[in-house]
């Protein structure tokens, strides 16, 4: 038994709604109570789907329990098969069925379905979540398709550059994109714009959007490109060992794991490598990086924690593309601990591995970041330690889903990443500016406006800033408090307190960096004993701390 | 009120819309389940934690329906049952021992701790009562531990604060006191307002259940009159009974009508004479027909489609239809308690279609025929709705907003006059293309 006060994921049963809501044509029927219908909110509200989930759930209530749910389980599976006439029926239960064990694939095994495809889903919800489930559905249903088409053991592999041979454009499947993924729709087309300009056609896209019939084609391609790991990994392997297709594993988000994405595939097709350097005529982020206005840039303190590829693609682009120091990495996707851990221990740090959302914002507070990049989740926790935040990664909220262009994937991502990242930095750069010049006379009443004669009643800060919403919040001090303060931490419980003066050194400080300064100052004067802390005090622990 | 031990369909018609047949309908039904009344108990008992012993899908339920993110550590949870409980009911109560223990340990403002039984802890009959009593016991004096349960194989969506309430009902003490006993969370605004509201009429003591600390706990007995704030409480409503209180028979206070009928039922039970009640409430009421004007203009006429979800589809039904003019195509509730509903049916014009329960395929199919100007529906239909043309109001904004009393009415017309309004705003269409009406 684990306490959960919030959970990043949902249980494997909303994974497998993921993939059947992602696709057309296929239905899933579950056997469940009333109640796990809330589910179908996650795709109207969160992705504005304007039709609803392809899901009936059998809906038993307890006084069903004495008598027949199989007889349940089994009128639904014929109601939904002659309403929807799906072209693949995904049987199977949530938590609750799971006990009392009807088993709802092997009644639906032995029905007629007037040969509709049906794949029986068991997914252990009390051991499992969401993330696995979308991936074990995935790989049963392409399974369950695929079957009769394996060839037999010894057969000659897949070879990627066959293409040459039959005369025709090389062309691969892009698994993995699916709905409350994180920008899925965006990246497809991205990702497919890139091939495309490297002679390489997208041959199937599933689960989103795909048909049945689209996953018996997944074996025309010449490779599969693995997109996103945390629901296409097991569905590549399986690809791998029974047709022998190679995949492509690098995950094309970030302006060097795009290059790498490249050639990994042209390498792998037998087609001419790229140039070296063509993230740098193909994005902006590069220049943008490196261009003088970035200088502010260098060594940011960042924070990292969202799904295992989010996670690290975002370190690397932190740390090599945007000159950030990584101060802290995580994930909450288990199955894929691995290969956080080790992007982690390339930076020099341990990773995080954990669903426990307070866990994680105690190891933001105690890594003291300027900037963190993760889940909704995180942007809570930040947005209550005054840090500045932006999404890189599920579980998603509606804002998750713009209705713009905004990839994260390839050229285009790489240029949304970069905005999207630097954007609440520069809003606490600017609140800190605000708060410098606040004292100014061009500032005081009546003297605020470019226009001249003011607009009263606005602070400074409301005037400059407009858009602090998702990003740090300025509160409001009292007049003559010095800059505008976030986050200021309160006053320490062992008798430990600030003079005046040293109170009024501290709030010179930019309020980003002024909570580390805090503890650092504090954790000083405690070691040597100092009662009181004034701004001598505070000027020495910066020289002890800067050597 | 004469309560029947348990709603029998059986009931004699009385008047109004109970005189036709419901129809009744069983399958799949688009209603959450008992635990998301967790969602405004928890706000309306800051001192009380809601402990959900259930799966991933309770906690990823609650979180779903609470808007998806939370701001801050919540005052509720779930303990997640692994395959170590399940495979021993042994094992399963000594971890909710000592999750307890910790979360208590870190929680020490919680002074009421309510276990709340899920579909899983009912199948595999985790005996959560017992549990509440072990725990009560080994916290003496400082946190009580209780237990209801909000399981989506028994309750639907509402019934979850019934349940609530009726483990609460036992710790009342007992009182012969004259008393109006408010039942009902109502947000803290409005029961301000309607307590000031009753003793201006002459009823000094006003009290309320559930209590904003959850061991400021009313008296109850045969001076109690009850009067429900909210149409979802079968269950308390009879255990007040009870222990020898009145539960005054009114409409619910949504509209000025129902508003009116309400404070009038419990003036009149205190003996307030009919002139004093007129003279306060005349000035609300024609203040409240004024805020709902505008919006009648819009609703007028237009044909209302309500789909069950939080129990408060009848009385919001007659509000739309007697003082905003709506005609109603058909009201959805999913389960119909005659003798709580009795007042609110023999409003309703006759022969309007009432369903119970859903099958919500075959109800879809029905809105699509009869095309209604305005679907009301929760979160998972509104936009496949929206995107098939029809106009929705999303119901569970209904359970978090505060609508109670005359003074909301024109806040109540205008949630559903919204979307209309909106319709008529948007445009898209080219200039050229000429008007698009």
């Amino acid at each position: 038994m684990e306490l959960t006060l919030w959970t990043y994921e949902g249980p494997p049963h909303v994974g497998a709604m993921r993939v059947a809501s992602s696709m057309e044509g296929v239905h899933y029927v579950l056997h469940a109570p009333q109640g796990d219908t809330y589910a179908d909110l996650l795709f109207t509200m969160i992705e504005r789907r304007g039709r609803r989930p392809p899901v009936t759930y059998t809906t038993f209530q307890a006084r069903d329990l004495g008598g027949d749910t199989a007889e349940l389980v089994k009128r639904t599976v014929t109601a939904a098969v002659e309403r929807f006439r799906p072209e693949a029926l995904l049987v199977g239960e949530s938590c609750t069925a799971e006990l009392i064990q009807d088993q709802p694939g092997a009644l639906a095994a032995g029905m007629d379905l007037g040969g509709i495809p049906m794949v029986s889903l068991e997914l252990p919800a009390y051991s499992k979540k969401e993330n696995w489930g979308a991936a074990e559905t995935f790989y049963q249903l392409v399974r369950g398709l695929l079957k009769d088409q394996v060839p037999p053991p010894g057969s000659p592999k897949i070879e990627p550059s066959r293409w040459r041979a039959e005369g025709r454009q090389p062309r691969v499947n892009l698994l993995g994109p699916s709905l409350l993924g994180f920008r899925c729709r965006d990246d497809v087309r991205e990702v497919s714009r890139l091939l495309a300009e490297h002679g390489i056609e997208v041959h199937v896209v599933a689960p989103l959007e795909a048909r049945p019939a689209d996953l018996l084609r997944l074996p025309a391609a010449d490779a599969n490109v693995c997109l996103y790991p945390e629901v296409a990994a097991p569905v590549c392997s399986w690809l791998e060992r029974s047709f022998g297709m190679a995949t492509v594993r690098t995950v094309p988000i970030g302006v060097g794991a795009t290059e790498d994405f490249l050639r990994e595939i042209c390498g792998l097709l037998g087609l001419e490598e790229p140039r070296f350097g063509e993230g740098e005529r193909a994005s902006r982020l590069p220049w943008y990086s490196r261009s003088v206005d970035s200088t502010y840039l260098t060594g940011k303190r960042v924070f990292i924690f969202g799904d295992a590829s989010h996670a690290v693609a975002a370190a690397r682009i932190a740390s090599r593309e945007l000159g950030f120091e990584v101060v802290g990495l995580g994930t909450y996707s288990r199955e894929l601990a691995r290969e956080v851990r080790a992007a982690a221990r390339e930076l020099g740090l341990e990773a995080l591995i954990s669903d426990d959302y307070l866990a994680v914002e105690k190891a933001m507070a105690e890594a003291a970041p300027e900037l963190v990049l993760g889940t909704q989740m995180e942007r809570h926790s930040a947005k209550r330690l005054g840090i500045p935040c932006a999404v890189i990664s599920t579980p998603l909220h509606v804002q998750d889903v713009p209705a713009r262009y905004a990839p994260q994937m390839g050229w285009e991502g790489a240029n949304v990443i970069f905005d999207t990242w630097v954007h609440p930095l520069m809003m606490g750069l600017e609140e800190h500016l605000i708060g410098m010049f606040r004292h100014d006379f061009e500032f005081v009443d009546g003297h605020r406006s470019h226009l001249g004669d003011g607009a009263p009643g606005q602070s400074p800060a409301a005037d400059a800033v407009p858009d602090p919403g998702q990003q740090a919040q300025a509160e409001p001090q009292p007049e003559g408090a010095g800059a505008v303060a976030v986050a200021v931490a309160p006053p320490p419980g062992d008798g430990l307190r600030w003079s005046p003066d040293g109170e009024a050194e501290l709030h010179k400080i930019p309020f980003f960096v002024r909570g580390k300064v805090r503890r650092n100052t504090e954790n000083f004067a405690r070691e040597r004993g100092i009662g009181v802390i004034d701004a001598e005090t505070l000027y020495d622990a910066k020289a002890h701390f800067s050597s | 009120m004469p309560l029947p031990s348990t709603a029998s369909p059986a009931d004699p018609p009385a008047s109004g819309a109970s005189e036709y047949p419901v129809l009744r309908e069983n399958g799949q039904r688009e209603v959450f389940c008992g635990l998301t009344s967790i969602v405004w108990l928890h706000r309306r008992m800051p001192d009380a934690f809601f402990l959900v012993v259930g799966s991933r899908t309770c906690a990823h339920l609650i979180q779903s329906a609470a808007g998806v993110m939370i701001f801050a550590e919540p005052r509720f949870g779930t303990a997640i049952l692994g395959e170590r409980d399940l495979a021993g009911l042994a094992d399963a109560n000594d971890e909710l021992d000592r999750l307890v223990h910790d979360l208590l340990e870190r929680r020490p403002e919680i002074r009421t701790l309510f276990l709340v039984g899920s579909c899983p802890s009912e199948v595999i009959k985790l005996d959560l009562a017992r549990a509440a009593e072990r725990l009560t016991s080994q916290f003496a004096g400082r946190v009580r531990v209780l237990n209801y349960s909000g399981s989506g194989i028994e309750t639907t969506f509402t019934q979850g604060e019934d349940n609530a309430l009726q483990t609460l009902l036992p710790l009342l003490p007992s009182s012969h006191q004259e008393q109006l006993l408010l039942v009902g969370t109502l947000a803290d605004a409005v029961e301000d307002r309607f307590v000031a509201l009753f003793q201006r009429l002459g009823i000094p003591v006003v009290r309320s259940l559930p209590p904003r600390r959850s061991t400021d706990l009313p008296p109850v007995g045969p001076g109690t009159r009850v009067l429900l704030a909210q149409p979802f409480l079968s269950g308390t409503a009879r255990a007040l009974q009870r222990r020898g209180a009145t539960v005054l028979s009114a409409p619910y206070p949504f509209g000025v009508e129902g508003s009116r009928l309400w404070m009038e039922a419990a003036a009149t039970s205190f003996g307030i004479p009919p002139q004093r009640v007129a003279e306060v409430l005349e000035p609300l009421l024609e203040r409240g027909r004024r805020a709902i004007a505008p919006h009648r203009e819009r609703l007028a006429g237009r044909r209302l489609f309500l789909l069950p979800d939080s129990q408060m589809e009848i009385p919001l039904a007659r509000f739309l239809h007697r003082e905003c003019g709506m005609e109603l195509v058909e009201v959805g509730t999913p389960y119909l308690d005659r003798a709580l509903m009795a007042e609110e049916l023999a409003l309703l014009p006759p022969g309007t279609a009432v369903s119970e329960g859903q099958d919500v395929e075959r109800q879809l199919e029905r809105v699509r025929q009869s095309r209604p100007d305005l679907v009301v529906c929760g979160l998972g239909l509104a936009n496949p709705l929206e995107a098939e043309g029809f106009a929705t109001k999303w119901s569970i904004e209904l359970v978090f907003s505060p609508i109670h009393g005359c003074d909301q009415a024109g806040e109540l017309a205008e949630l559903f006059a919204r979307p209309l309004r909106r319709r008529g705003l948007l445009s898209f269409a080219g200039a050229a293309s000429g008007s698009a009406t």
